[in-house]
């Protein structure tokens, strides 16, 4: 037998197949590419009514004439401001209050004990069914719909906090109480950083909730924000403009949800690189 | 190891030294389950020794150096450090553990001052970081001041932790499995940095073992400790050189003090 290796001796080589091979941004525009054929050829073959489902095209020009509207500041930037900063103020309130409960029942056997059963209660119904009372609370302003968002959004936070703050580990309490470190230290020094990944999954699905919340309580309440646009648009059977309108206001959640994701990888940096669990070493 | 300590400097029983930690009839029933983890515990550990614990799982090793770090109240008996019954965490009490439980979002360094942090504030940690830089260059960690935790071995974690436990200046080290979560040759390397720390400040200290030859490699002491209830069943001097060397593990002496000590476990596990 010849020792030399050659090219026929290897039997089985490493497959990847095609698919893996082909760069992700093409994949993702050849996926859109195909998505606007068959809207296309659906509208050009009669399939769907126009009502229904408009063109592509007329469907970019809508989204042209939003951004211009948009960029000159026109109505809809002033209605697209209102949403914004429902969106802001409710998500500020859901951390105020999400923090609070959820150090509240994290960190205390009362908190654990009595608080969350009915924490745990609350959030399995259907919280958009408050609206119509926050609606009659605090009247069609703002108000009702930076409550119903605030109210949305806190559950993931208190969540996230209280499961942040019981997932320390025994040696890292161990090494505190040998330190004699008070409570708070422990809490401050410890327990929160070492719950912020946690933190961060609830604040992550608060930010999409809150944006959920404000519209649904725009759709319910009126007032004279996008969801009121959309809706408006909606019942005068405007469909090219309903469509670029959710695709404005999916921008506002775009913005929101990656400001939570860069400050995530500001602060847990550690996260990623220290394992799968953020494992303390 | 250059540190030259000659032998009459180190006290091997400790016979004419100074008393440093005293615990006397130390016992610890837990209530729930009526478990009698200690029993009449008596431990003397000499300044500048180095003692030992070994014993079977389960024995209370840990519950006693719970007791003596303060943060568990024995049931009965009493605990004395430098003079002063131990009621608590101590400044004078440097502990370690079997992970070196750095916190990731701190560097290196700032691990280290920790202990000072915690106890004196942010002002004082900074000012020991002089302190932290000269424990990291006695065990071989100068330049990984800023490295984080994750971009440590598990053997360079357990240094840094090593000069954390050193960094408020302790009367006495309480070590609880150090190095067992090691392979075995970094293990064996680290035990020889252990005891050049040791010697090099001349600290007093406590280690809980499994490995017989962990023990009597370091050890001026060994307490052997039978399962519960946890008590000392036998003192062993190990009256070896210091310092100690890896060529030593594989002389009769040495030999004969691990068979003594496995032959006392072995009748404690058979009984």
């Amino acid at each position: 037998m010849s020792t030399s290796v050659s090219e026929d001796d290897t039997v089985w080589t490493e497959h990847v197949s095609f698919i893996d091979r082909i760069p992700r941004w093409i994949a993702m525009l050849g996926l859109l590419a195909a998505v606007l054929a068959i809207w296309q050829a659906s509208h050009s073959f009669g399939i769907v009514s126009p009502i229904i489902l408009p063109s592509p095209g007329e469907t970019g020009q809508d989204i042209i004439y939003v951004a211009r509207n948009l960029i000159s500041g026109g109505y809809m930037l002033k209605a697209l401001w209102i949403t914004t900063q429902e969106v802001l103020v409710g998500f500020l309130f859901a951390m105020l209050f999400g923090f609070s409960l959820g150090i509240l029942v994290g960190e205390t056997s009362f908190g654990e004990r009595a608080v969350m059963p009915y924490l745990v209660a609350i959030d399995t119904m259907p919280k958009v069914a408050f609206a119509p009372l926050f609606l009659s609370w605090l009247g069609f302003g703002i108000a009702s719909k930076v409550a119903l968002a605030a109210f949305i959004a806190t559950f993931p936070i208190v969540v996230g906090t209280a499961a942040g703050l019981h997932g320390h580990n025994e040696n890292a309490r161990m090494l505190f109480k040998t330190m004699g470190a008070s409570r708070w230290q422990t809490l401050i020094k410890m327990k929160l950083p070492m719950g912020l990944p946690q933190i961060f999954t609830g604040l992550k699905i608060a930010s999409v909730g809150v944006m959920a919340g404000a519209i649904t309580a725009e759709f319910l309440g009126g007032g004279k924000g996008f969801g009121e646009l959309i809706r408006v648009a909606a019942s005068q059977l405007q469909t090219p403009r309903v469509f670029s309108l959710i695709l404005y206001l999916s921008l506002l959640g775009f913005c929101l949800f990656w400001t939570v994701v860069l400050v995530e990888r500001r602060l847990v940096f550690w996260h990623r690189s220290s394992g799968p669990t953020g494992a303390v070493r | 190891m250059d540190v030259p300590v000659k032998p009459a400097d180190r006290p091997l029983t400790g016979r004419d030294t100074r008393p440093v930690y005293q615990l006397s009839r130390v016992s610890k029933k837990y209530r729930q389950g009526n478990i009698q983890a200690l029993s009449a515990v008596d431990i003397t550990l000499t300044e500048g020794s180095f003692s030992s614990i070994i014993g079977p799982s389960g024995c209370g090793k840990s519950t006693l150096l719970k007791i003596m770090a303060g943060v568990e109240p024995p049931s009965s008996g009493r605990v004395v450090l430098d003079g002063k019954p131990v009621t608590g965490p101590r400044r004078d009490i440097g502990m370690m553990f079997q992970q070196a439980t750095l916190f990731p979002w701190r560097s290196t360094i700032e691990n280290i001052v920790l202990p000072i942090e915690i106890r004196e504030g942010r002002a004082a940690a900074r000012k020991a970081h002089v302190d932290a830089r000269e424990l990291l260059e006695l065990v071989g960690l100068e330049g990984f001041e800023e490295v984080y935790s994750h971009q440590l071995s598990g053997g360079m974690a357990q240094r840094a932790a090593i000069c954390r436990m050193l960094i408020t200046r302790p009367q006495v080290l309480l070590l609880d499995e150090p190095f067992s979560a090691l392979d075995e040759i970094s293990r064996d390397f680290m035990n020889l940095e252990l005891q050049k720390v040791c010697m090099s400040r001349r600290a007093t200290t406590m280690l809980i073992t499994h490995s017989i030859s962990e023990a009597v490699f370091l050890s001026d002491r060994v307490y052997v400790m039978s399962a519960r209830p946890g008590q000392i069943i036998e003192t062993i001097e190990i009256d070896l050189p210091r310092p100690r060397t890896t060529e030593m593990m594989v002389t009769p002496a040495f030999g004969v003090y691990v068979q003594r000590i496995r032959s006392l476990l072995d009748k404690g596990a058979f009984q």
